[in-house]
């Protein structure tokens, strides 16, 4: 034996899925661009200045904070914080001054992610933060609505308000339904995405496209978004039955305010939902509730960011009680 | 729809390259090193000393206590002495090491190639020889089989399931056993049938092996009471439990065993072997082992004199190649990694995995995402993300709460891990963390 070579020793297993963290995000990166090319036509250069705004603050204090504060590897290049900046900007009308949405990308990034020691630890949806927080402290720009321009990209946008709003204020000054209902945008453009709202949440073909996507790459399943969607449905549609001159369509709920992209996108984000199926339908089953409850007796025309943070917080709780059922256990 | 098991699992790539390749006879090498410890339990205790001539099937080691068995010397030849070499395990070990001079087996071995069909020895007699003939479990888990098939008291065996699976990536051995020696296996079925007194058995072959679904269903029709069923592919049905649910439906109770359902379960591998035992009296001294990897030239199925060195099986599948960075025993999922190519193939090698570099790094661990993949991957029903940070900490009550002991080490969360974490090293961590516990 003269070459003796000593050859490397690991544990098993000795092969690995070549699934990364990376692939998993730009795979949801990818299924956003569908909502994306929408609210360009949409909004114009507006919403791709804005989008292109909220990426790079994102992704800059991310790299600030771990460089100089964590001081932690790069972690930029994962593409969560490209996602987070996406999502935020998708969440905000497109009239929102820029410096603003800068300063909901440090909220979203400074507090709601890297405070807590970056990707995977945080226990709220960074994007959502940031929204929340930019709707709590600039109530008025967050709530005026450009009118989509279709196609006219340098056009002014004239603002205001989104159907939900509509609807809210109608009903407070006594209107009918079918007075209000009179203003209110028809189904196609609801699905088309032709109507006023956040840059990301106006299509609802386009985030369905995305959903589709990110189903069939297995980043997410079924469970969160269609429970969300069956709740919202559900008890929209029991009040509907109850008293259909105060409470609108389930159609009208489900295509408008931000749900699909909150059911498809923000609350499928892997770090701040359950692990188990069952936890998964619960925490969609919630989201539903507060959502409804929120459009129904709150302040907010939307909700649906409030219910996925209030159930981001109950997510511990859920994977404790909804523990995957051992092989061989008694049922 | 195939039957297979509910719960977790994963589809790793097969690259079953062997699996054409026609068993070949590897050639008696000039010095065999036969350890004493090549089964579950306790080692067996030398019975020959220097300068002994033995013949192929010379007992050499006999069983030292209840869970312990018989080893053979795999040729005929001079012992030289007993040693201590590295061998799969990683470790030094004792082994008796013999020069071999020309091929003479022991007189009461069945040399003939004559197929035997009759069986003639009753139940106790089965389970005497099988001990006599150093018989363990093939697939890897290397258990004396005699104890296996002695039903405790109390218990009912009531279905005999054959693992004819091979849920492994590469590994061939079993499929072209299977394919060779159908109608052997079959009887050998029906010995451990009458060991066991149980009227049925199950043959579960997943069918990427449809060669052998096709032929067992022929080779059946010779017998009694032996049924092939097809199973999904899905990684880790090889695994007893796993195995017995796919087949038979039935979930054996958690922290019990296969017995506790009534099934008793062996690899095909073993089977054979009982079939050699009891109808030729040749005891355990060869097996088969795949000779595979992605850069390998020639992909082979061995059969091998027990205490060869895996460096000449690996120069007889074409050499080593260039950029060789590990050597597993086993496959890639639930293989071992050893140091050195001059370790002896034992019982319960099924296979010879050679990886290139590329494929060995692992890679950088990444904060965990919770994406719940390994959560679904497993097929025990445990949540190895969280063990894994018990572990971490060393918290002895979360690692129990979570179950940490009933992790049967198949892979899966590393596998799937799309942080790259290592989440089966730091269970076996947490077991270690429990198990120093349990003796305070
Ligand atoms: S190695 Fe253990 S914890 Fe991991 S998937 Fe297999 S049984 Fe589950
Ligand atoms: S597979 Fe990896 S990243 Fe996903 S939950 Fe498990 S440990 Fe975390």
């Amino acid at each position: 034996m003269n070459s003796v070579k000593k050859f490397t020793v690991s544990p098993s297993p000795h092969i690995h899925s070549g699934e990364s963290v990376q692939k998993i995000m730009y795979g949801v990166l990818y299924a956003l661009i569908p909502a994306f090319l929408v609210s360009v036509y949409a909004f114009g250069f507006d919403a791709l200045l804005i989008t292109f705004t909220a990426v790079v603050s994102c992704v800059l204090f991310e790299w600030l904070i771990q460089r100089y504060v964590l001081r932690g590897k790069n972690t930029i290049l994962d593409g969560s914080a490209v996602i987070t900046g996406v999502l935020l900007a998708f969440n905000v009308p497109s009239s929102l001054p820029l410096w603003m949405i800068v300063v909901g990308s440090l909220v979203a990034i400074g507090v709601a992610k890297m405070s807590f020691g970056g990707l995977g630890k945080n226990p709220f949806n960074p994007a959502l933060v940031g929204r929340v927080f930019l709707l709590m402290s600039f109530p008025a720009h967050m709530t005026q609505w450009p009118k989509p321009m279709m196609g006219k990209f340098f056009a002014d946008a004239v603002t205001g308000p989104t159907p939900l709003a509509v609807i809210k204020e109608g009903i407070a000054k006594g209107n009918s339904m079918t007075e209000i209902m009179a203003e209110f945008p028809n189904i196609s453009d609801l699905l088309l995405g032709f109507i006023g709202g956040s840059i990301g949440e106006i299509s609802a073909i386009a985030i369905i496209i995305g959903g589709i996507y990110m189903l069939y790459k297995k980043i997410i399943t079924w469970h969160i978004p269609v429970s969300i969607l069956a709740t919202i449905a559900l008890f929209s549609a029991v009040l509907h039955l109850v008293d259909m001159n105060v409470y609108i369509s389930p159609l009208y709920h489900i295509l408008t305010g931000g749900v699909l992209l909150g059911a498809v996108f923000m609350a499928t984000d892997m770090v701040t939902s359950p692990m188990t199926n069952k936890g998964m339908l619960l925490y969609g089953f919630g989201i539903g509730v507060i959502t409804i409850a929120i459009r129904t007796f709150g302040a907010y025309p939307e909700g649906i960011s409030f219910a996925i943070l209030i159930m981001n917080a109950c997510v511990p709780l859920i994977n404790k009680s909804f523990r995957p059922k051992m092989f061989g256990e008694k049922k | 729809m195939l039957h297979t098991f509910p719960k977790g699992g994963i589809h790793p790539p097969e690259n079953k390259f062997a699996a054409s390749q026609p068993i070949e006879v590897l050639s008696v090498p000039d010095i065999v090193y036969i350890p004493i410890s090549q089964h579950l339990g306790v080692p067996a205790k030398p019975i020959v000393k220097r300068g002994d001539a033995v013949k192929i099937g010379t007992p050499i080691a006999e069983a030292a206590g209840f869970v312990s068995t018989f080893i053979h010397s795999s040729v005929a030849g001079v012992v030289d002495k007993i040693d201590k070499i590295t061998c799969a395990s990683g470790f030094p070990q004792d082994v008796i090491v013999i020069k071999t001079s020309e091929d003479v087996w022991e007189d009461s071995i069945d040399t003939s190639p004559d197929f035997v069909k009759e069986i003639t020895l009753n139940s106790e007699e089965i389970r005497a020889r099988v001990l006599q003939s150093g018989i363990v479990g093939m697939g890897g888990a290397t258990f004396p089989s005699h104890i296996k098939y002695q039903v405790p008291e109390g218990k009912q065996a009531t279905a005999l399931i054959i693992n004819g699976v091979e849920c492994e990536p590469y590994l061939t051995a079993d499929h072209r056993l299977m394919l060779e020696k159908a109608r052997e296996i079959c009887v050998g079925i029906e010995i451990i049938k009458t060991a066991i007194s149980v009227s049925h058995a199950y043959i579960g072959i997943e069918n990427n092996k449809p060669d052998a679904i096709e032929l067992f269903g022929t080779v059946v029709k010779e017998f009694q009471g032996i049924s092939v069923v097809p199973l999904q592919v899905k990684y880790p049905q090889g695994g007893e439990k796993q195995l017995i649910k796919a087949v038979t439906g039935k979930e054996v109770p958690a922290g019990g065993l296969p017995i506790d359902v009534g099934a008793i379960v062996n690899n095909v591998g073993t089977v054979y072997a009982v079939y050699e035992a009891v109808q030729k009296n040749k005891p355990l001294y060869e097996r088969i082992v795949t000779v595979t990897g992605k850069h390998v030239t020639e992909h082979k199925n061995f059969l091998v004199r027990i205490g060869t060195p895996i460096q000449n099986l690996i120069d007889a599948a074409g050499g080593m190649p260039e950029d060789t960075e590990k050597i597993i025993s086993g496959g890639p999922m639930m293989g071992k990694a050893i140091p050195f190519p001059q370790a002896p193939v034992t019982k319960g090698t099924s296979g010879i995995l050679l990886v290139p570099s590329l494929e060995s790094q692992r890679q950088n661990m990444e904060s965990c995402i919770r994406c719940g993949k390994c959560v679904s991957a497993c097929c025990v029903g445990l949540e190895p993300y969280i063990i894994m940070t018990f572990a971490e900490r060393g918290l002895v009550d979360e690692l129990l709460d979570y179950q940490v002991m009933q992790c049967i080490e198949c892979g899966s969360c590393s596998y799937v891990c799309p942080a790259h974490r290592p989440l089966l090293d730091f269970i076996r961590l947490g077991k270690q963390i429990v198990r120093k516990q349990d003796k305070k």
